[in-house]
């Protein structure tokens, strides 16, 4: 190590030696630079959502604090601008729908896979993380296609997004439940046949409660992805009725005249940011015995 | 019982998953309607006709698919150089903030990337904040107009959209190195720099591989950064051309023949990633 031994040569401070000697100090540079990634990938969009109070129609200038772009304004707030509420209602229908379908979907895949052995089960696993690897432009060229060419009964449109949405989402509740289900082994439910539960039983009385964590994280984590995802919503999108929030950002964003998509922004974030906290809080609780450290890591090592 | 419980899913993921994989085959090999002028798909895959590839192999298109691999190529290192010392930090040093530094580092996950981008936009304006700060600070004398076509935006505007995802596959390698090693290559005699060089950094090339991967792959299929931070045709990635071949009736043909070429051009990275998650899901069996 040039550094340290030139360091040496020059007498620094005992002090500053030892720091640079000890692997387990804390390096102060490390520190600044981390802290400031931080800074910097958070504060912008802190700023975003303080421009949605502004009481002025920059979205560059802070004139003041007010809800004006959220409620009070007549024409152009969240509240009163048809398109923006709209997009909101869009975006939320979607969510919901694709969390209520994609997640039993998912569960019934996980649960299958995991316990049926066989060479069909090895494929099903290989055709289940293919959604995952595969970049969503393509994803969404592929269904667009496929609906204007083939399933022809199925128009652009609202169920074309929503059948969208639940495709890339059933691989998540796959690999959420899944963790769970190995975490859980297959000793609880034999326990339950060997003491006379049919196997129906021992699934519904002993494996599925076992899992509730784990499906609930599915449904929070299912509607924040959806609500969040730009890619497969514009493919799939009809007319106007069926632009979600990214898609209306994606649109105005550089010519939006006010901070009222700002405002449209910040509620959306407040909905998936909703979601995911309650999936944590949820997980933790019924997980038991997990710390809150725990929870989040999980959480953090969802999505690779 | 169990296949039958798998059932449902599968099924959803052939008619939806698999089944327009071939449509775009079958698109990108069919043939245009001599009247209409509209892509006519073509199913049997004895008849197939590669006109279109033909087509879309021009010199834009190179020129194109020579951008988005420089942008995504920058992006991608700089991303790794900015998120290792990050990721480092945070495994090795996170000590009593190192839920807190989490939670942070995965919130924007959970942010519209849209959102993110709508966020730089804001601050990127010539009135800005960005340009008021380097006015202030005497680096610029009047504001720049980074929205206008500039490179340098739109490879930053990759980096900060995609590099949470890489920071924390990164993270779980690190995280996962055993302290142990680190010990004993200090007690041999090993400088720190010695045992980061041949300790850590190699126990952690696993971690750097899947990030970059989880990264470089979205990148190469955008379209939204350029167009939401530059607009200009000067900036466009290969996304941007598949996008907009595939909104005319009549570009179906040569926009489902360049999905195809890209994706054999990033097959490569899909098969590593596939490969990796399988192997972690039978590690966790």
């Amino acid at each position: 190590m040039s550094g340290a031994a030139g360091a040496g040569q020059t007498a620094p401070p005992r002090r500053h030696a030892e720091w640079l000697a000890n692997p387990w100090g804390r390096p102060r540079f490390l520190a600044l630079f981390s802290w400031l990634y931080i800074v910097w990938s958070i504060v912008p969009v802190l700023i975003a959502i303080q421009f949605s109070f502004n009481a002025g129609r920059s979205r560059s200038t802070w004139q003041g604090f007010s809800f004006r772009w959220y409620t009070s304004d007549p024409d152009l707030s969240v509240l009163h601008n048809p398109a923006l509420r709209a997009a909101m209602t869009q975006s939320v229908k979607l969510a919901l729908l694709t969390m209520l379908i994609a997640t039993p979907i998912g569960v019934g895949l996980a649960i299958g896979l995991a316990r049926w052995r066989g060479r069909a089960s090895t494929a099903g696993n290989l055709l289940m993380l293919f959604p995952l690897v595969t970049p969503e432009l393509v994803l969404g060229s592929a269904l667009f296609l496929v609906i204007v060419f083939l399933y022809t009964s199925v128009h652009l449109g609202t169920w074309a997004q929503l059948l969208g949405h639940i495709t890339f989402s059933i691989s998540y509740v796959v690999i959420v439940v899944r963790g769970r289900l190995f975490a859980v082994g297959k000793e609880y439910e034999e326990a339950a046949m060997d003491l006379g539960a049919s196997p129906r039983e021992a699934l519904r009385l002993v494996l599925l409660p076992m899992l509730a964590p784990a499906i609930f994280a599915s449904l929070m984590i299912v509607f924040a992805i959806s609500i969040d995802d730009f890619v497969i919503s514009s493919f799939l999108a009809g007319g106007a009725e069926s632009q979600t929030v990214p898609m209306l950002i994606y649109s105005s964003a550089r010519a939006a005249p006010n901070p009222s998509l700002n405002a449209v922004a910040t509620l959306m974030l407040l909905l998936s940011m909703t979601a995911i906290v309650l999936g944590i809080l949820m997980h933790r609780r019924l997980a038991g015995g997990d710390g809150q450290k725990g929870a989040v890591e999980s959480f953090a090592r969802l999505e690779i | 019982m169990w296949p039958t419980f798998a059932a449902p899913g599968l099924i959803w993921l052939v008619l939806l998953f698999l089944v327009p994989f071939y449509a775009i085959l079958s698109v990108a090999m069919g043939t245009l309607d001599p009247i209409f002028g509209a892509a006519v798909p073509e199913w049997n895959p004895l008849r197939w006709d590669a006109t279109s590839f033909a087509e879309v192999m021009n010199s834009t298109t190179l020129q194109v698919f020579g951008r988005t691999c420089a942008y995504v190529a920058i992006a991608g290192i700089l991303s790794l150089f900015i998120g290792y010392p990050v990721a480092y930090f945070i495994s090795r040093h996170g000590g009593r903030f190192k839920t807190t530094l989490l939670v942070l580092l995965i919130a924007p996950f959970w942010i519209s990337y849209l959102m993110r981008m709508l966020a730089w936009v804001n601050l990127l304006q010539d009135d800005g904040y960005v340009n008021r700060v380097l006015m202030f600070l005497q680096i610029l004398d009047r504001p720049k107009s980074w929205l206008a076509g500039e490179s340098l935006t739109v490879v930053l505007g990759l980096v900060y959209g995609y590099i949470p995802f890489l920071i924390l596959p990164l993270y779980a390698a690190l995280d996962r190195i055993d302290r142990r090693l680190l010990e004993a290559a200090r007690d041999l005699g090993a400088s720190p720099l010695k045992t980061f060089l041949s300790v850590t950094l190699p126990l952690s090339r696993q971690g750097m591989i899947a990030g970059s991967v989880i990264i470089l792959l979205p990148m190469f299929g955008d379209y939204y950064t350029p167009d939401l931070l530059s607009g200009s045709p000067g900036n466009t990635m290969t996304g941007n051309q598949i996008a907009f071949y595939l909104q005319a009736p009549s570009g179906a043909n040569r926009g489902a023949a360049l999905v195809i070429l890209l994706s054999a051009a990033v097959s490569v990275l899909m098969i590593y990633y596939l490969i990796t998650v399988a192997r972690a899901a039978r590690e966790a069996q």
